[in-house]
Protein backbone atom coordinates (compact mmCIF):
# COMPACT_ATOMS: atom_id res chain seq x y z
CA UNK A 1 0.00 0.00 0.00
CA UNK A 2 2.61 2.49 1.15
CA UNK A 3 4.73 2.64 -2.18
CA UNK A 4 6.59 6.29 -3.36
CA UNK A 5 9.58 8.07 -1.65
CA UNK A 6 6.96 10.59 0.05
CA UNK A 7 6.01 7.27 2.43
CA UNK A 8 9.27 6.44 3.00
CA UNK A 9 9.80 7.88 6.57
CA UNK A 10 13.17 8.40 6.48
CA UNK A 11 13.82 10.25 3.48
CA UNK A 12 10.83 12.39 4.11
CA UNK A 13 12.55 13.41 7.35
CA UNK A 14 15.62 13.81 5.50
CA UNK A 15 13.70 16.14 3.19
CA UNK A 16 11.84 18.12 5.51
CA UNK A 17 14.94 19.42 7.35
CA UNK A 18 16.54 20.26 4.10
CA UNK A 19 13.60 22.57 3.12
CA UNK A 20 13.56 24.37 6.54
CA UNK A 21 17.49 24.58 6.17
CA UNK A 22 16.71 26.16 2.62
CA UNK A 23 13.90 28.61 4.06
CA UNK A 24 15.84 29.57 6.37
CA UNK A 25 18.41 30.52 5.11
CA UNK A 26 17.06 32.09 2.11
CA UNK A 27 15.01 33.92 5.57
CA UNK A 28 18.25 35.05 6.63
CA UNK A 29 20.66 35.55 3.91
CA UNK A 30 19.12 39.28 3.24
CA UNK A 31 19.66 40.45 6.39
CA UNK A 32 22.94 39.11 6.54
CA UNK A 33 23.78 40.69 3.60
CA UNK A 34 23.23 43.71 4.05
CA UNK A 35 24.60 44.09 7.65
CA UNK A 36 28.30 42.48 6.17
CA UNK A 37 27.61 45.16 3.09
CA UNK A 38 27.72 47.81 5.49
CA UNK A 39 31.20 47.58 7.05
CA UNK A 40 32.84 46.32 3.98
CA UNK A 41 34.52 48.03 1.04
CA UNK A 42 31.80 49.63 -1.40
CA UNK A 43 34.19 48.69 -4.35
CA UNK A 44 34.15 45.33 -2.94
CA UNK A 45 30.62 44.87 -2.91
CA UNK A 46 30.20 45.96 -5.77
CA UNK A 47 32.26 43.58 -7.68
CA UNK A 48 30.35 40.89 -5.76
CA UNK A 49 33.29 39.20 -4.32
CA UNK A 50 31.74 39.34 -1.14
CA UNK A 51 29.61 36.79 -0.22
CA UNK A 52 29.63 35.14 2.77
CA UNK A 53 32.32 37.47 5.44
CA UNK A 54 32.81 40.89 5.27
CA UNK A 55 36.20 41.95 3.33
CA UNK A 56 38.50 44.43 3.76
CA UNK A 57 36.76 46.61 6.60
CA UNK A 58 35.11 49.96 5.80
CA UNK A 59 33.13 52.41 8.32
CA UNK A 60 33.11 55.33 6.57
CA UNK A 61 29.31 55.11 6.06
CA UNK A 62 28.52 54.38 9.34
CA UNK A 63 30.79 57.77 10.30
CA UNK A 64 29.55 59.63 7.30
CA UNK A 65 25.76 58.57 8.69
CA UNK A 66 26.72 59.84 12.23
CA UNK A 67 27.03 63.09 10.81
CA UNK A 68 24.10 62.88 9.04
CA UNK A 69 21.83 65.38 11.15
CA UNK A 70 18.14 64.45 9.35
CA UNK A 71 18.46 61.09 9.88
CA UNK A 72 19.29 61.66 13.92
CA UNK A 73 16.29 63.83 13.60
CA UNK A 74 14.01 60.83 11.95
CA UNK A 75 15.08 58.42 14.65
CA UNK A 76 14.77 60.77 17.52
CA UNK A 77 11.19 62.08 16.18
CA UNK A 78 10.39 58.32 15.53
CA UNK A 79 11.38 57.12 19.07
CA UNK A 80 9.17 59.66 20.20
CA UNK A 81 6.52 59.02 18.33
CA UNK A 82 7.03 54.94 19.51
CA UNK A 83 7.00 55.83 23.36
CA UNK A 84 4.17 58.34 23.21
CA UNK A 85 2.01 55.98 20.88
CA UNK A 86 2.76 52.71 22.48
CA UNK A 87 1.52 54.36 25.72
CA UNK A 88 -1.53 55.63 24.77
CA UNK A 89 -2.34 52.42 22.47
CA UNK A 90 -1.70 50.68 25.78
CA UNK A 91 -3.65 52.61 27.85
CA UNK A 92 -6.55 53.10 25.69
CA UNK A 93 -7.08 48.86 24.64
CA UNK A 94 -6.58 47.49 27.83
CA UNK A 95 -9.20 48.88 29.98
CA UNK A 96 -11.40 48.21 26.65
CA UNK A 97 -10.50 44.76 26.09
CA UNK A 98 -11.24 44.04 30.03
CA UNK A 99 -14.60 46.13 30.00
CA UNK A 100 -15.52 44.24 26.69
CA UNK A 101 -14.72 40.36 28.27
CA UNK A 102 -17.03 41.39 30.86
CA UNK A 103 -19.98 38.85 29.91
CA UNK A 104 -22.34 41.02 32.27
CA UNK A 105 -21.44 44.45 30.38
CA UNK A 106 -24.86 45.38 29.14
CA UNK A 107 -25.25 45.47 25.64
CA UNK A 108 -21.65 44.06 25.00
CA UNK A 109 -22.34 42.23 21.75
CA UNK A 110 -23.73 45.40 20.06
CA UNK A 111 -20.58 47.30 21.22
CA UNK A 112 -18.44 44.85 19.72
CA UNK A 113 -20.11 44.59 16.46
CA UNK A 114 -19.63 48.64 16.30
CA UNK A 115 -16.18 47.97 16.97
CA UNK A 116 -15.68 44.77 14.39
CA UNK A 117 -17.38 46.10 11.48
CA UNK A 118 -14.34 48.90 11.52
CA UNK A 119 -12.06 46.00 10.44
CA UNK A 120 -13.99 45.31 7.57
CA UNK A 121 -15.33 48.47 6.06
CA UNK A 122 -13.47 52.05 6.74
CA UNK A 123 -13.62 55.36 5.94
CA UNK A 124 -10.20 55.23 3.56
CA UNK A 125 -7.94 57.29 2.62
CA UNK A 126 -9.21 61.01 2.07
CA UNK A 127 -11.80 60.87 4.56
CA UNK A 128 -9.39 59.79 7.30
CA UNK A 129 -6.74 62.86 6.05
CA UNK A 130 -10.07 65.18 6.06
CA UNK A 131 -10.46 64.08 9.80
CA UNK A 132 -7.27 64.58 11.12
CA UNK A 133 -7.20 68.18 9.44
CA UNK A 134 -11.01 68.67 11.30
CA UNK A 135 -9.56 67.77 14.59
CA UNK A 136 -6.64 69.96 14.71
CA UNK A 137 -3.67 67.47 14.75
CA UNK A 138 -2.11 67.93 11.04
CA UNK A 139 1.06 68.44 10.85
CA UNK A 140 1.71 67.58 14.74
CA UNK A 141 3.31 64.04 16.25
CA UNK A 142 -0.69 63.68 17.06
CA UNK A 143 -1.71 63.29 13.79
CA UNK A 144 0.27 60.54 13.31
CA UNK A 145 -0.24 58.68 16.70
CA UNK A 146 -3.94 59.03 17.24
CA UNK A 147 -5.45 57.74 14.06
CA UNK A 148 -3.71 54.83 14.90
CA UNK A 149 -3.57 54.70 18.69
CA UNK A 150 -6.25 51.51 18.23
CA UNK A 151 -6.17 48.71 16.47
CA UNK A 152 -9.58 46.82 16.54
CA UNK A 153 -7.49 43.59 15.64
CA UNK A 154 -5.37 44.06 19.05
CA UNK A 155 -8.53 45.19 21.40
CA UNK A 156 -10.09 41.83 20.39
CA UNK A 157 -6.98 39.62 20.84
CA UNK A 158 -6.81 41.65 24.65
CA UNK A 159 -10.35 40.92 24.98
CA UNK A 160 -10.19 37.33 24.74
CA UNK A 161 -7.12 36.94 26.57
CA UNK A 162 -9.04 38.21 29.65
CA UNK A 163 -11.67 36.25 28.73
CA UNK A 164 -9.53 33.52 28.80
CA UNK A 165 -7.27 34.39 31.76
CA UNK A 166 -9.83 35.62 34.25
CA UNK A 167 -12.19 32.87 35.87
CA UNK A 168 -15.66 34.19 36.52
CA UNK A 169 -15.90 32.60 40.23
CA UNK A 170 -13.03 35.10 40.39
CA UNK A 171 -15.30 38.01 39.41
CA UNK A 172 -17.95 36.37 41.45
CA UNK A 173 -16.14 36.17 44.84
CA UNK A 174 -14.51 39.53 44.44
CA UNK A 175 -17.87 41.38 44.48
CA UNK A 176 -19.03 39.35 47.27
CA UNK A 177 -15.90 41.35 49.28
CA UNK A 178 -17.25 44.46 48.03
CA UNK A 179 -14.67 44.91 44.80
CA UNK A 180 -15.05 47.44 42.67
CA UNK A 181 -15.15 47.06 38.87
CA UNK A 182 -12.49 49.30 39.27
CA UNK A 183 -10.84 47.59 41.72
CA UNK A 184 -11.36 44.19 39.90
CA UNK A 185 -9.63 45.46 36.82
CA UNK A 186 -6.37 47.46 38.61
CA UNK A 187 -5.86 44.61 41.31
CA UNK A 188 -6.29 41.63 39.62
CA UNK A 189 -6.66 42.25 36.01
CA UNK A 190 -3.78 44.29 35.24
CA UNK A 191 -1.24 42.13 37.20
CA UNK A 192 -2.35 38.92 35.69
CA UNK A 193 -2.38 40.91 32.06
CA UNK A 194 1.40 41.17 31.85
CA UNK A 195 1.94 38.71 29.10
CA UNK A 196 -0.78 40.41 26.71
CA UNK A 197 0.61 43.97 27.31
CA UNK A 198 3.69 42.75 26.59
CA UNK A 199 2.56 41.16 23.10
CA UNK A 200 0.62 44.27 22.55
CA UNK A 201 3.55 46.58 23.95
CA UNK A 202 5.11 44.88 20.58
CA UNK A 203 2.53 44.80 17.96
CA UNK A 204 1.85 48.58 18.54
CA UNK A 205 5.60 49.53 18.92
CA UNK A 206 6.09 47.78 15.39
CA UNK A 207 3.44 49.47 14.02
CA UNK A 208 4.54 53.04 15.58
CA UNK A 209 8.14 52.40 14.51
CA UNK A 210 7.59 51.38 10.96
CA UNK A 211 4.98 53.99 10.41
CA UNK A 212 5.58 55.45 6.50
CA UNK A 213 2.29 56.32 4.92
CA UNK A 214 0.66 58.37 7.52
CA UNK A 215 3.71 60.45 8.40
CA UNK A 216 4.04 61.15 4.72
CA UNK A 217 0.32 62.50 4.52
CA UNK A 218 0.01 64.06 7.87
CA UNK A 219 2.62 65.87 8.34
CA UNK A 220 3.50 68.52 6.48
CA UNK A 221 6.97 69.53 7.85
CA UNK A 222 10.13 68.05 6.90
CA UNK A 223 11.98 68.49 10.54
CA UNK A 224 8.86 66.06 12.13
CA UNK A 225 9.55 63.16 9.74
CA UNK A 226 10.06 60.08 11.21
CA UNK A 227 12.94 57.89 10.37
CA UNK A 228 11.04 55.73 7.57
CA UNK A 229 10.19 58.63 5.38
CA UNK A 230 14.16 59.90 5.75
CA UNK A 231 15.30 56.66 4.86
CA UNK A 232 12.83 56.31 1.95
CA UNK A 233 14.27 59.50 0.23
CA UNK A 234 17.66 57.88 1.01
CA UNK A 235 17.68 55.22 -0.50
CA UNK A 236 14.69 54.91 -2.67
CA UNK A 237 14.77 58.84 -3.84
CA UNK A 238 18.30 58.35 -3.83
CA UNK A 239 19.31 61.50 -1.79
CA UNK A 240 22.05 59.66 -0.24
CA UNK A 241 24.42 60.83 -3.26
CA UNK A 242 23.79 64.68 -2.11
CA UNK A 243 24.24 63.31 1.41
CA UNK A 244 27.47 61.88 0.84
CA UNK A 245 29.05 63.85 -1.99
CA UNK A 246 30.01 67.14 0.09
CA UNK A 247 33.23 67.44 0.50
CA UNK A 248 34.43 64.44 -1.86
CA UNK A 249 35.68 63.88 -5.47
CA UNK A 250 32.29 62.64 -7.38
CA UNK A 251 33.77 58.82 -7.48
CA UNK A 252 34.17 58.88 -3.48
CA UNK A 253 30.96 59.98 -2.93
CA UNK A 254 28.95 57.83 -5.32
CA UNK A 255 30.89 54.93 -3.42
CA UNK A 256 30.03 56.46 0.18
CA UNK A 257 26.58 56.64 -1.07
CA UNK A 258 26.02 52.93 -1.83
CA UNK A 259 27.64 51.97 1.90
CA UNK A 260 25.32 54.49 3.71
CA UNK A 261 22.51 52.72 2.29
CA UNK A 262 23.44 50.16 3.96
CA UNK A 263 24.50 51.67 6.78
CA UNK A 264 21.21 52.85 7.07
CA UNK A 265 18.95 50.10 6.84
CA UNK A 266 20.91 48.15 9.32
CA UNK A 267 20.32 50.89 12.26
CA UNK A 268 16.75 51.05 11.17
CA UNK A 269 15.92 47.19 11.50
CA UNK A 270 18.66 47.07 14.46
CA UNK A 271 16.41 47.69 17.13
CA UNK A 272 13.25 45.73 16.51
CA UNK A 273 15.33 42.63 15.59
CA UNK A 274 16.89 43.21 18.49
CA UNK A 275 14.10 43.20 20.61
CA UNK A 276 11.44 40.68 18.98
CA UNK A 277 13.10 36.97 20.02
CA UNK A 278 13.13 37.96 23.37
CA UNK A 279 9.46 38.41 23.21
CA UNK A 280 8.34 35.87 20.88
CA UNK A 281 7.20 33.43 23.49
CA UNK A 282 4.97 36.04 24.69
CA UNK A 283 4.03 36.95 20.97
CA UNK A 284 2.54 33.24 19.60
CA UNK A 285 0.33 32.88 22.05
CA UNK A 286 -1.09 36.29 21.79
CA UNK A 287 -1.40 35.79 17.97
CA UNK A 288 -2.99 32.27 19.09
CA UNK A 289 -5.87 33.88 21.37
CA UNK A 290 -6.88 36.81 19.33
CA UNK A 291 -7.58 34.31 16.43
CA UNK A 292 -9.01 31.44 17.80
CA UNK A 293 -11.65 32.98 19.65
CA UNK A 294 -11.90 36.45 17.23
CA UNK B 1 -40.68 47.26 34.11
CA UNK B 2 -38.02 45.44 32.06
CA UNK B 3 -36.69 48.48 30.98
CA UNK B 4 -36.18 50.04 34.26
CA UNK B 5 -34.22 46.93 34.93
CA UNK B 6 -32.13 47.06 31.96
CA UNK B 7 -31.10 50.46 32.84
CA UNK B 8 -30.32 49.85 36.83
CA UNK B 9 -27.44 47.23 35.27
CA UNK B 10 -26.38 49.97 33.43
CA UNK B 11 -26.27 52.16 35.54
CA UNK B 12 -24.32 49.38 37.75
CA UNK B 13 -21.72 48.95 34.96
CA UNK B 14 -20.89 52.63 35.20
CA UNK B 15 -17.34 52.07 36.03
CA UNK B 16 -16.80 49.26 32.95
CA UNK B 17 -17.90 51.96 30.66
CA UNK B 18 -15.85 54.31 32.20
CA UNK B 19 -12.84 51.87 31.12
CA UNK B 20 -14.46 51.42 27.78
CA UNK B 21 -15.02 55.11 27.14
CA UNK B 22 -11.13 56.09 25.82
CA UNK B 23 -11.92 53.34 23.25
CA UNK B 24 -15.41 54.70 22.06
CA UNK B 25 -13.65 58.01 21.45
CA UNK B 26 -11.72 56.45 19.39
CA UNK B 27 -13.73 54.69 17.07
CA UNK B 28 -16.35 58.07 17.06
CA UNK B 29 -13.51 60.00 16.13
CA UNK B 30 -11.09 57.90 13.53
CA UNK B 31 -13.72 55.30 12.25
CA UNK B 32 -17.37 56.56 12.02
CA UNK B 33 -16.32 60.33 11.70
CA UNK B 34 -14.31 59.24 8.48
CA UNK B 35 -17.36 57.08 7.42
CA UNK B 36 -19.19 59.92 7.76
CA UNK B 37 -16.87 61.41 5.64
CA UNK B 38 -17.65 59.35 2.21
CA UNK B 39 -20.60 61.23 2.07
CA UNK B 40 -18.21 63.83 0.10
CA UNK B 41 -17.93 61.12 -2.60
CA UNK B 42 -21.50 62.12 -3.55
CA UNK B 43 -20.55 66.28 -3.34
CA UNK B 44 -18.52 68.61 -4.74
CA UNK B 45 -16.24 69.16 -1.70
CA UNK B 46 -14.61 72.28 -1.04
CA UNK B 47 -12.33 72.26 1.98
CA UNK B 48 -13.66 75.62 3.62
CA UNK B 49 -17.42 74.49 3.19
CA UNK B 50 -16.71 71.51 4.81
CA UNK B 51 -18.62 68.05 4.45
CA UNK B 52 -22.82 69.58 5.28
CA UNK B 53 -22.51 72.81 3.13
CA UNK B 54 -20.86 71.27 0.06
CA UNK B 55 -23.13 70.77 -2.66
CA UNK B 56 -24.24 67.86 -3.57
CA UNK B 57 -22.71 66.26 -6.90
CA UNK B 58 -24.90 66.24 -9.96
CA UNK B 59 -25.39 63.47 -11.16
CA UNK B 60 -24.79 61.96 -7.47
CA UNK B 61 -22.33 59.62 -9.06
CA UNK B 62 -20.80 61.77 -11.18
CA UNK B 63 -17.35 61.18 -9.28
CA UNK B 64 -17.87 57.54 -9.66
CA UNK B 65 -19.15 57.90 -13.80
CA UNK B 66 -15.31 60.02 -14.21
CA UNK B 67 -13.26 57.17 -12.54
CA UNK B 68 -14.88 54.24 -15.25
CA UNK B 69 -14.26 57.42 -17.64
CA UNK B 70 -10.54 57.75 -17.51
CA UNK B 71 -8.47 54.78 -18.60
CA UNK B 72 -6.42 54.42 -15.71
CA UNK B 73 -9.52 53.09 -14.06
CA UNK B 74 -9.30 49.93 -15.98
CA UNK B 75 -5.80 49.78 -15.11
CA UNK B 76 -6.13 49.77 -11.93
CA UNK B 77 -8.92 47.90 -10.90
CA UNK B 78 -7.15 44.74 -13.28
CA UNK B 79 -3.62 45.74 -11.36
CA UNK B 80 -5.25 45.47 -7.89
CA UNK B 81 -7.48 41.96 -8.67
CA UNK B 82 -4.48 40.42 -10.58
CA UNK B 83 -2.16 41.11 -7.84
CA UNK B 84 -4.84 39.95 -4.41
CA UNK B 85 -5.27 36.76 -6.57
CA UNK B 86 -1.66 36.49 -7.09
CA UNK B 87 -0.95 37.09 -3.58
CA UNK B 88 -4.29 34.44 -2.53
CA UNK B 89 -3.19 31.67 -4.23
CA UNK B 90 1.18 31.83 -4.15
CA UNK B 91 1.11 33.42 -0.40
CA UNK B 92 -1.81 31.71 1.29
CA UNK B 93 -0.69 28.45 1.00
CA UNK B 94 2.48 28.69 2.07
CA UNK B 95 2.46 29.51 5.79
CA UNK B 96 0.17 26.48 5.85
CA UNK B 97 2.84 24.36 4.15
CA UNK B 98 5.68 25.83 6.66
CA UNK B 99 4.19 24.94 9.71
CA UNK B 100 3.30 21.17 8.43
CA UNK B 101 7.14 21.30 7.93
CA UNK B 102 7.72 22.98 11.24
CA UNK B 103 5.44 20.51 12.91
CA UNK B 104 8.17 17.27 11.99
CA UNK B 105 10.84 19.25 13.97
CA UNK B 106 10.75 17.09 17.35
CA UNK B 107 13.91 18.93 18.82
CA UNK B 108 12.58 21.59 20.48
CA UNK B 109 16.04 23.88 19.87
CA UNK B 110 15.95 23.49 16.57
CA UNK B 111 11.89 23.71 16.07
CA UNK B 112 12.48 27.41 18.18
CA UNK B 113 15.81 28.61 16.39
CA UNK B 114 14.30 27.85 12.95
CA UNK B 115 10.47 29.77 14.26
CA UNK B 116 12.62 32.40 15.58
CA UNK B 117 14.32 33.32 12.25
CA UNK B 118 10.90 32.94 10.16
CA UNK B 119 9.37 35.83 12.13
CA UNK B 120 12.33 37.84 11.94
CA UNK B 121 11.55 39.78 8.75
CA UNK B 122 7.94 40.18 10.02
CA UNK B 123 9.34 43.24 11.96
CA UNK B 124 10.80 45.60 8.72
CA UNK B 125 8.56 48.29 7.33
CA UNK B 126 7.83 48.37 4.00
CA UNK B 127 9.97 51.14 3.29
CA UNK B 128 13.43 48.36 4.52
CA UNK B 129 11.87 45.92 2.76
CA UNK B 130 11.66 47.60 -0.42
CA UNK B 131 14.96 48.87 0.42
CA UNK B 132 16.65 45.73 0.47
CA UNK B 133 14.89 44.77 -2.57
CA UNK B 134 16.22 48.05 -4.22
CA UNK B 135 20.01 47.13 -2.78
CA UNK B 136 20.36 43.23 -4.11
CA UNK B 137 18.21 43.48 -7.19
CA UNK B 138 19.75 46.79 -8.37
CA UNK B 139 21.91 46.75 -11.42
CA UNK B 140 25.31 46.37 -8.88
CA UNK B 141 23.10 44.51 -6.87
CA UNK B 142 23.84 41.07 -5.29
CA UNK B 143 21.51 39.01 -7.46
CA UNK B 144 23.25 40.84 -10.58
CA UNK B 145 26.55 40.01 -9.80
CA UNK B 146 25.80 36.47 -9.63
CA UNK B 147 23.82 36.73 -12.89
CA UNK B 148 26.71 38.38 -14.25
CA UNK B 149 29.84 36.42 -12.36
CA UNK B 150 27.60 33.03 -14.36
CA UNK B 151 28.15 34.64 -17.61
CA UNK B 152 24.44 35.74 -17.87
CA UNK B 153 23.41 39.63 -18.51
CA UNK B 154 22.41 42.04 -15.90
CA UNK B 155 18.24 42.48 -15.37
CA UNK B 156 16.74 45.48 -14.50
CA UNK B 157 15.20 43.90 -12.14
CA UNK B 158 13.82 47.57 -10.12
CA UNK B 159 12.41 49.17 -13.16
CA UNK B 160 11.13 46.49 -15.45
CA UNK B 161 7.42 46.45 -15.36
CA UNK B 162 7.81 42.20 -15.66
CA UNK B 163 9.51 42.03 -12.51
CA UNK B 164 7.38 44.34 -10.39
CA UNK B 165 5.08 41.13 -9.74
CA UNK B 166 7.23 38.56 -8.79
CA UNK B 167 9.37 41.38 -6.65
CA UNK B 168 5.73 42.30 -4.82
CA UNK B 169 4.86 38.77 -3.93
CA UNK B 170 8.28 37.18 -3.30
CA UNK B 171 8.58 39.54 -0.88
CA UNK B 172 5.38 39.17 0.58
CA UNK B 173 5.76 35.52 1.26
CA UNK B 174 9.67 36.41 2.56
CA UNK B 175 8.43 39.04 4.97
CA UNK B 176 5.16 37.47 6.41
CA UNK B 177 5.15 33.15 6.15
CA UNK B 178 6.72 32.89 9.65
CA UNK B 179 4.65 35.45 10.97
CA UNK B 180 1.31 33.99 9.50
CA UNK B 181 2.27 30.32 10.71
CA UNK B 182 2.23 31.07 13.74
CA UNK B 183 -1.31 30.24 13.80
CA UNK B 184 -1.16 27.16 12.23
CA UNK B 185 1.37 25.77 14.15
CA UNK B 186 -0.63 26.54 17.07
CA UNK B 187 -3.55 24.47 15.86
CA UNK B 188 -1.22 21.25 14.85
CA UNK B 189 0.39 21.51 18.43
CA UNK B 190 -3.30 21.34 19.82
CA UNK B 191 -4.23 17.81 17.86
CA UNK B 192 -4.60 14.44 19.94
CA UNK B 193 -1.29 12.70 20.32
CA UNK B 194 -4.24 9.41 19.96
CA UNK B 195 -4.68 10.22 16.48
CA UNK B 196 -0.76 9.66 15.47
CA UNK B 197 -0.54 6.47 18.26
CA UNK B 198 -3.41 4.99 16.56
CA UNK B 199 -2.27 5.71 13.06
CA UNK B 200 1.52 4.62 13.80
CA UNK B 201 -0.40 1.27 15.32
CA UNK B 202 -2.12 1.39 11.72
CA UNK B 203 1.50 1.66 10.02
CA UNK B 204 1.03 4.68 8.65
CA UNK B 205 4.01 6.75 7.21
CA UNK B 206 4.04 10.27 8.20
CA UNK B 207 3.41 11.62 4.87
CA UNK B 208 -0.20 9.62 5.47
CA UNK B 209 -0.48 11.49 8.86
CA UNK B 210 0.26 14.48 7.53
CA UNK B 211 -2.33 13.73 4.81
CA UNK B 212 -4.99 12.46 6.44
CA UNK B 213 -5.08 13.55 10.14
CA UNK B 214 -2.96 16.82 10.39
CA UNK B 215 -4.45 18.79 6.88
CA UNK B 216 -8.08 17.42 7.73
CA UNK B 217 -8.12 19.09 11.31
CA UNK B 218 -6.02 22.44 10.32
CA UNK B 219 -8.90 23.14 7.96
CA UNK B 220 -11.26 25.04 9.84
CA UNK B 221 -8.14 27.41 10.80
CA UNK B 222 -7.30 27.34 7.21
CA UNK B 223 -11.35 28.41 5.99
CA UNK B 224 -11.46 30.87 8.90
CA UNK B 225 -7.63 32.29 7.54
CA UNK B 226 -9.03 32.31 3.64
CA UNK B 227 -11.91 34.38 4.69
CA UNK B 228 -10.02 36.93 6.78
CA UNK B 229 -7.50 37.01 3.56
CA UNK B 230 -10.72 36.94 1.23
CA UNK B 231 -12.23 39.50 3.06
CA UNK B 232 -9.50 41.92 2.79
CA UNK B 233 -8.59 41.28 -1.27
CA UNK B 234 -8.73 44.58 -2.12
CA UNK B 235 -6.63 46.04 0.38
CA UNK B 236 -3.60 44.67 -1.22
CA UNK B 237 -0.50 46.57 0.39
CA UNK B 238 -0.29 49.92 -1.20
CA UNK B 239 2.71 50.98 0.61
CA UNK B 240 4.36 48.59 -0.53
CA UNK B 241 3.44 49.04 -4.29
CA UNK B 242 3.78 53.02 -3.49
CA UNK B 243 7.30 52.40 -2.63
CA UNK B 244 8.05 50.29 -5.65
CA UNK B 245 6.16 52.60 -8.33
CA UNK B 246 8.47 53.99 -10.41
CA UNK B 247 8.37 55.62 -14.54
CA UNK B 248 8.53 52.06 -15.93
CA UNK B 249 5.82 50.00 -14.02
CA UNK B 250 3.54 52.00 -13.28
CA UNK B 251 1.30 49.98 -15.78
CA UNK B 252 1.53 47.00 -13.40
CA UNK B 253 2.24 49.17 -10.64
CA UNK B 254 -1.17 51.39 -10.36
CA UNK B 255 -3.41 49.93 -7.91
CA UNK B 256 -6.74 51.31 -6.83
CA UNK B 257 -5.37 52.58 -3.53
CA UNK B 258 -2.19 54.02 -5.02
CA UNK B 259 -4.35 55.92 -7.14
CA UNK B 260 -7.03 57.25 -4.79
CA UNK B 261 -3.49 58.56 -2.61
CA UNK B 262 -2.09 60.67 -6.20
CA UNK B 263 -5.50 61.52 -7.05
CA UNK B 264 -6.93 63.09 -3.79
CA UNK B 265 -3.40 64.28 -1.78
CA UNK B 266 -1.39 65.08 -4.50
CA UNK B 267 -3.57 66.36 -6.92
CA UNK B 268 -6.43 67.60 -4.41
CA UNK B 269 -9.63 65.74 -6.04
CA UNK B 270 -11.19 64.98 -2.56
CA UNK B 271 -14.59 64.00 -4.04
CA UNK B 272 -13.15 62.36 -6.80
CA UNK B 273 -10.88 60.16 -4.83
CA UNK B 274 -12.79 59.90 -2.04
CA UNK B 275 -15.61 57.95 -4.77
CA UNK B 276 -12.81 55.54 -6.15
CA UNK B 277 -12.22 54.46 -2.43
CA UNK B 278 -15.15 53.83 -1.99
CA UNK B 279 -15.40 51.99 -4.24
CA UNK B 280 -12.87 50.15 -3.60
CA UNK B 281 -14.19 49.56 -0.22
CA UNK B 282 -17.52 48.13 -1.32
CA UNK B 283 -16.42 45.78 -4.00
CA UNK B 284 -13.84 44.27 -0.84
CA UNK B 285 -17.03 44.72 1.78
CA UNK B 286 -19.10 42.57 -0.98
CA UNK B 287 -16.55 40.09 -1.34
CA UNK B 288 -15.87 39.41 2.57
CA UNK B 289 -19.79 38.51 2.73
CA UNK B 290 -19.91 36.66 0.46
CA UNK B 291 -16.73 34.28 1.15
CA UNK B 292 -18.04 34.03 4.57
CA UNK B 293 -22.04 33.32 3.38
CA UNK B 294 -20.23 30.16 1.42
CA UNK B 295 -18.07 28.92 4.08
CA UNK B 296 -21.15 29.43 6.37
CA UNK B 297 -22.96 27.13 4.08
CA UNK B 298 -20.19 24.19 3.41
CA UNK B 299 -18.31 24.37 6.42
CA UNK B 300 -19.79 26.17 9.53
CA UNK B 301 -17.55 28.35 9.70
CA UNK B 302 -17.64 31.97 9.63
CA UNK B 303 -16.81 34.94 11.03
CA UNK B 304 -20.28 36.76 11.51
Amino acid sequence: MKKGILNNDRFFRYGVYALLILISIIILYPLYYVLIASVTDPAVVGSGKMLLFPKELYLEGYRQMVKYTPLWRGYMNTVLQTVIGTTIAIGITIPAGYALSRRDLPGRRKIMFLFTFTMFFNGGLIPMYLTVRKVGIYDSIWGVILPVALSVYNLIVCRSFFESSLPEELLDAAKIDGCSDFGYFFWIGIPLAKTIIAVLCLFYATGFWNQFFYPLMFLGSEDKMPLQVVIRNLILLNQSKAASSIGRSAIEGAKMAQQLKYCVVVASAAPLLAVYPFLQKYFARGITIGAVKG
Amino acid sequence: MKKKRNLKKILRSWQLYVLLLPAAVWIIVFAYYPMYGLLIAFKDFKIREGIISSPWAEPLFKHFAQFFQTSIAVTAIKNTVVLSLLSLFITFPIPIIFALLLNQVKNGKIRKAVQTISYAPYFLSSVIIISIISLLFSTEGLINNIITSLGGKAIFFTSLAEWFRPLYIGSGIWQSMGFNAVIYIAALLSISPDYYEAATLDGASIFQKIKYIEIPLLMPTIILMLILTVGNIMNVGYEKAYLMQNGTNTMVSELISTYVYKAGLQSAQYSFATAVGLFNSVVNFIILLLSNAIAKRFSDISIF
